[in-house]
């Protein structure tokens, strides 16, 4: 049987560990038997701006960059880069959000606003089938270090997956120091009992 | 064995694999990250040169020595390299010699589009195009071969997307190389006086000829035949967005995209009813394949000569122009971006030292001529404090033209400054300097040395006192440097401290001779530097704002009850504890950390 296409685009703010989320995420569907290839741009990312990774899985994976409307999975680490992927989002995909805000410069100059959760919540629906706020920097803090809290959404997208919790542990301990390993197990766990809470 | 492995990390692969003794290049994205990677091969001697063009020409040497060796650059370090690859193109090598370029359509990072496959047909070189890291590896070893077998430099073109993308790779092994041991010579082959290069221009022509009749058979040109309605000439990452787009279409796809091969141009549009040429940015192939006389249905009529395209694009453009076959999911028109959401553009880091430098630059009003690097954020709000900004090392020569022509009326007299990192100083803004002090310029050159060339992720540089690997080296000393250029007047500023840092600026200026401020501060982001962060008195704030004119993300507008209560707040995650911003404050109303008692 053919697999699946399955498009994924992690969102987020330069610092905030989404480049290691979609290694983890390349390597777990190399495992799960998939073509895959991951595409990003960085260059600017380390002066605060945006950063955005995508990731597709399919039986035979063409383009490394994914379409506008065709995503399957839009994990955001940053509420308003969420916001500003959710167009790429396909009609009642689903979207994991970190509840947590960065603001950017002309927010901080007062120059504009950031938008309440509300609006952000409104944005994200227009084209969401399933929106699943997570605290994951709380959770991530609570672990000791904020930047575990890409694992933690990875531990609800498991759940929203289906896929062996195995699979995911196997790789994150293959990609991760070892001395960060208990750490991230433990991070991956608390998303996945988020995420089996929630997406019931 | 597999991996998958990033575009960039591919080509470094396959520089191993195909026996490249030694690389150079200049860091710059999309391509920093090769070299970077090719470091960790140890049976690879390479390094950062100050500049794409003695990149190119050390490589160039190690080949007439009999290694195979590879430059690397972004697109724009061609035109700097450009005067070496011209001349190499009559030369030809002795070791193979490859040339990475590495193009940025969209400009994701760049100061312009150009498209570098004009520079084979320019140069006369031949053009490899890879369209995933698994070719992208390979072909570099197939570009090292046909460079000796055809005694020609290879140009071989990656766009961000091949080096950006991560795809698997079947991994290979570097053969056991021979030592070098004898430097032959050779005087007409390789010192290229008009006698000697009028002998060659002939055999240059030919090579092209010769090349072209090998693309016929090379197995990465190939015709994959599907529905004959639909022929799509393609290559490098738009073969995949033309694949995903026209799944059932035939394909011609060339990993070899100059020359061109004809009879199997011919030979596909004898096979297809219709065929469109599918390719980003200049019509490269399309006007080589039109002049050879072949009928085209669709080019740059169809598809835009700016931007990247992606598989959507491709198949709503090819569609709309009468092609069937589409896939139908990506045919639909997609909806409008999301508006009105607040941007998140690149800014200086927390602690940065070119803040304070903007922040006086700013208030002095002068016309500031600026350069490459982080500090081209300058130009950015709250600054708005660079005001050209065209190529690596432009900014001395531009201000000491500005400076010529208005001291000379006496109408805005020294009312310019150059304002240039270290390693952009190194790269090409040497010779401007020179051209200053030489031609009786007035105008004054700020640079801005925080010890390593940031922009890029913290490579080293001539000044840094390391060379590639981190192992120690000479290092440049730039006031010695600038003195020998006949620069009269050297001064120094602390960055951190605007009233020294105005004062110096203003007092330069006034001078009717060229002179250089050192601005010396590392690089917090690249030397890890952390201070404590300071904190804002919410009794002394008065909401005036204006220590948000030094544009750092650790300030930020705390909203009160009434619009009298809006004060300032400081992240004290993001803080740096630089004090730039303190030192705006009129009412003493940012505090540094209270030190801990020991």
């Amino acid at each position: 049987m053919a697999l699946e296409k399955i498009d994924f685009v992690l969102a987020g703010v330069g610092g905030q560990g989404t480049i290691l989320a979609s290694d983890i995420l390349v390597e777990v569907g190399l495992e799960a038997g998939y073509d895959v290839k991951k595409s990003e741009v960085h260059g600017m990312a380390q002066r605060g701006g945006g950063v955005e990774s995508q990731v597709r899985w399919g039986e035979k994976v063409y383009s490394a960059t994914v379409e506008k409307g065709e995503v399957d999975f839009l994990l955001g680490f940053e509420m308003l880069e969420v916001a500003r992927w959710i167009d790429f989002l396909k009609p009642g995909g689903d979207v994991i959000v970190n509840r947590y805000r960065i603001p950017p410069p002309p927010v901080n100059m007062g120059v504009a606003k950031y938008p309440d959760e509300s609006e952000i919540q409104r944005l994200l629906l227009t084209r969401a089938g399933r929106l699943v706020w997570v605290g994951a920097t709380d959770v991530a803090r609570e672990l000791g270090n904020a930047a575990l809290s890409g694992v933690v959404l990875l531990g609800v997208l498991a759940s929203d997956l289906g896929m062996e919790h195995d699979l995911w542990l196997g790789v994150i301990e293959r990609l991760v120091p070892e001395r960060f390993v208990a750490l991230n197990r433990e991070a991956f766990s608390r998303g996945t009992a988020i995420g089996a809470e929630m997406l019931v | 064995m597999k991996d998958i492995l990033s575009g960039n990390e591919a080509m470094a692969r396959g520089a191993w694999e195909a026996g490249v003794r030694f690389a150079a290049a200049y860091p710059g994205t999309p391509s920093t990250e090769i070299l970077e990677n090719i470091r960790n091969y140890e049976d690879i001697e390479s390094q950062w040169s100050p500049n794409e063009k003695v990149a190119t020409e050390v490589a160039l040497g190690a080949s007439i020595a009999g290694a195979r060796s590879l430059a690397v650059m972004k697109h724009v370090g061609v035109n700097v390299a450009a005067d070496p690859l011209f001349t190499a193109s009559y030369t030809g090598v002795n070791g193979g010699f490859v040339m990475i370029t590495a193009d940025d359509p969209a400009m994701h990072s760049s100061q312009n589009e150009q498209d570098n496959r004009n520079y084979a047909r320019f140069a006369k070189v031949p053009l490899l195009e890879p369209s995933d890291s698994q070719e992208a590896k390979d072909m570099l070893k197939l570009a090292f071969e046909l460079s000796e077998e055809f005694d020609t430099p290879v140009l071989f073109r990656t766009t961000t997307r091949i080096s950006h993308s991560k795809t698997m790779v079947e991994l290979g092994e570097r053969p056991a190389l021979e030592p070098l041991t004898v430097l032959e010579k050779d005087v007409p082959k390789y010192t290229m006086l008009p006698g000697f290069a009028k002998l060659k221009h002939p055999k240059v022509e030919q090579r092209i000829l010769d090349l072209a009749q090998r693309a016929e058979t090379l197995d990465v040109n190939r015709i994959e035949m599907g529905d004959p309605s639909v022929g799509i000439v393609t290559s490098g990452v738009v073969y995949q967005y033309a694949r995903e787009a026209f799944p059932g279409a035939s394909f011609l796809k060339l990993g070899m995209t100059y020359p061109l091969p004809q009879a199997m141009i011919e030979e596909f549009r004898s096979k297809v009813e219709h065929l469109y040429v599918v390719e980003e940015l200049d019509p490269f192939l399309e006007d080589i394949i039109r002049l050879m006389g072949v009928k085209v249905d669709g080019g740059k009529d169809v598809f835009p000569i700016t931007g990247e395209l992606d598989p959507g694009s491709v198949a709503r453009l090819l569609t709309a122009a009468g092609a069937p076959g589409a896939d139908a999911d990506l045919l639909a028109e997609p909806g409008p971006g999301v508006e009105g959401l607040p941007m998140r553009p690149p800014t200086l880091c927390p602690g940065c030292s070119h803040r304070g430098v903007f922040t006086v630059l700013s208030r002095l009003k002068v016309f500031v001529s600026g350069d490459i690097g982080c500090y081209t954020l300058g130009a950015m709000a709250p600054f708005g404090a660079m005001h050209a900004c065209v190529c690596m090392g432009a900014s001395i020569g531009m201000a000491h033209g500005i400076s010529k022509v208005t001291d000379a009326q006496g109408q805005i007299k020294n009312q310019s400054v150059a304002v240039i990192g270290d390693s952009t100083f190194f790269h090409s803004g040497i010779t401007g300097l020179m051209d200053t002090v030489w031609n009786q310029g007035a105008s004054t050159t700020i640079i801005l040395d925080n010890r390593t060339t940031a922009m890029t992720g913290g490579q080293e540089n001539p000044g840094t006192g390391k060379a590639l690997s981190g192992q120690p080296a000479a290092e440049v000393d730039i006031p010695k440097l600038v003195e020998a250029l006949g620069v009269k007047r050297i001064a120094y500023m602390d960055p951190y401290d605007l009233t020294e840092t105005e004062e110096v600026i203003k007092r330069e200026l006034a001078v009717p001779e060229p002179s250089v401020i050192i601005a010396q501060a590392p690089c917090v982001l690249q030397f890890k530097i952390m201070n404590d962060p300071w904190t804002v008195d919410s009794e002394l704030c008065t909401g005036c704002k204006r220590c948000l004119r030094v544009g750092c993300i650790a300030l930020s507008l705390l909203e009160g009850e009434g619009e009298e209560d809006t004060l300032v707040e400081i992240d004290p995650v993001q803080c740096n504890g630089c004090g730039v911003c303190a030192q705006m404050c009129r009412f003493d109303a940012i505090l540094p950390p209270v030190p801990v008692e020991a």
